[in-house]
């Protein structure tokens, strides 16, 4: 029911709309819950409407802090 | 798909798994509660709960909205779709939802009651706008994610002019929910289990923000981190629990900053704000009426409630006797505890709502996790 797809904005339409790629597939979304989203953002959708961009920079320092956490020394016992 | 694979490499899942055991003291136990049937699906769909030490453990909890939908709202969704002249627009997870009677809404709509699926509320609106000699009504469940896309709805057709479209709100809310687990006596009384933190609402947070759980960390002193739906991100937000617990912290962290803030989404709360009010009290599967739980229509959109409209009054209905569902949502009991998991309950034939949803427990066990068991028992029975 929450399930929300990040999706990429590749063209903005009328008014509040815009098409999103899906890993290939072209889909009419609606921006109305959303504010500056340009062309090439990346947005979670959810039930045809984006509820939030995504932030890019934050999700490459989530991937490394991964990366940290599974080299991590043991914390001190 | 970019965003979605990177947070699903096995290689990573490994190293934090063996991180989580590495800094999980082997002389006390953790129980962690993940509000979200979303994350509950990802935890059985990758095979998390096998990366994880003995000592650390996952309790599902009530966030899976057809899960917690109780029959009696079910019935009325029914009663509505069989009401002359009306369409029923439902997103498809409610389709199969048991109700009173062995019935259901797609039973309901073989029987000739007019209900379609919808993908999303725009298109229930659209629906209202093709067929304006009939009345449409949005049967609008879900917790804060879907919330705000149906306040749209409602002042999209209310500026297109549209009387004939309605709205059957059961929105309910995530935070009340977890206060209601950990402090309500009815539920202490129905059988709860310690639980040392949760992991916190992936979308539902996207919209509301990290600061609603502020108050809820600070008061039960309990951790709670927010986190993706992916299987990396539910890894290390059990691994930041862990290290809250270990140093003896209750703070909400958050996981998921590439898409959520403190702040949240201020357009679509505004927007709920506008079109919705608390109910005093709503009635959940597994945990009972729950107070200021819900919304539903303020006065000033009473025009697009059917509630009001049709004059449909709540009505208790009991779970079928022998479902454990309620038991499953307050995570004191497990999906193979269930004498009808997997034989008289099935996600093709389900008896009760954890096995209709995806994200529902049941559903995800049996999808993912139902063999394991198997051979489990396989190897305990030849130790």
């Amino acid at each position: 029911m929450c399930l929300a797809l990040p999706v990429k904005i590749v063209e903005l339409t009328d008014g509040d709309q815009a098409v999103v790629d899906l890993g290939g597939v072209r889909k009419e979304i609606s921006l109305a819950l959303v504010e500056g989203v340009a062309l090439g953002d990346y947005v979670i959708l959810h039930v045809g409407y984006a509820l939030t961009r995504l932030d890019p920079a934050e999700a490459e320092r989530t991937l490394a802090t991964f990366a940290e956490s599974g080299l991590a020394e043991p914390a001190s016992a | 798909m970019k965003y979605i694979d990177e947070f699903r490499d096995g290689g990573l899942a490994r190293s934090l798994g063996a991180a989580i055991a590495r800094e999980a003291r082997a002389e006390r136990r953790y129980s962690f509660m993940e509000f979200c049937g979303g994350h509950t699906h990802a935890i059985a769909r990758y095979g998390v709960t096998d990366l994880l030490p003995a000592n650390v453990r996952m309790i599902h909890g009530p966030g899976c909205p057809v899960c917690v939908l109780p029959v009696g709202r079910v019935d009325m969704a029914i009663e509505i779709a069989r009401r002359p002249g009306v369409i029923l627009a439902t997103y498809g997870d409610t389709m199969r939802v048991p109700a009173s009677g062995r019935l259901s809404l797609l039973k309901a709509k073989a029987q000739g009651a007019d209900v379609r699926m919808v993908y999303s509320t725009a298109d229930a609106v659209r629906l209202a706008e093709e067929n304006p000699g009939r009345e449409v009504v949005m049967f609008a469940i879900g917790f804060e994610t879907t919330t705000p896309p149906t306040a749209l709805a409602i002042k999209m057709a209310e500026a297109k002019g549209l009387g004939n479209f309605l709205v059957f709100c059961n929105h309910v809310l995530t935070p009340s929910a977890i206060s209601h687990i950990l402090e309500s006596p009815e539920v202490r009384e129905l059988g709860t289990v310690p639980i040392d933190g949760f992991v916190g609402p992936a979308h539902v947070s996207t919209v509301i923000g990290s600061r609603p759980y502020e108050f809820f960390a600070e008061e039960y002193q309990k951790p709670v981190v927010i986190a993706g739906f992916e299987p990396l991100d539910v890894m290390q937000a059990i691994l930041m629990l862990v290290r809250q617990v270990n140093d003896g912290r209750a703070e909400v962290e958050n996981e998921f900053t590439r898409a959520v803030t403190r702040e949240g989404n201020a357009k679509a709360q505004a927007l709920v704000a506008e079109v919705f009010e608390l109910r005093r009290e709503f009635e959940w599967r597994g945990l009972g009426a729950v107070p200021y739980s819900a919304l539903r229509l303020k006065e000033k959109y009473a025009a697009f409630d059917a509630e009001r409209r049709y004059g449909l009054a709540d009505r208790q209905v009991a779970d079928h006797k022998a479902c454990e569902c309620g038991a499953i949502l307050r995570g004191v009991k497990q999906p193979a505890d269930c004498k009808l998991f997997g034989t008289a309950c099935t996600p093709e034939n389900p008896l009760g709502s954890c096995m209709v949803s995806s994200e529902g427990a049941c559903a995800a066990h049996y999808t993912y996790g139902r063999f394991r068991d198997v051979s489990r028992k396989a190897a305990a029975a030849a130790t």
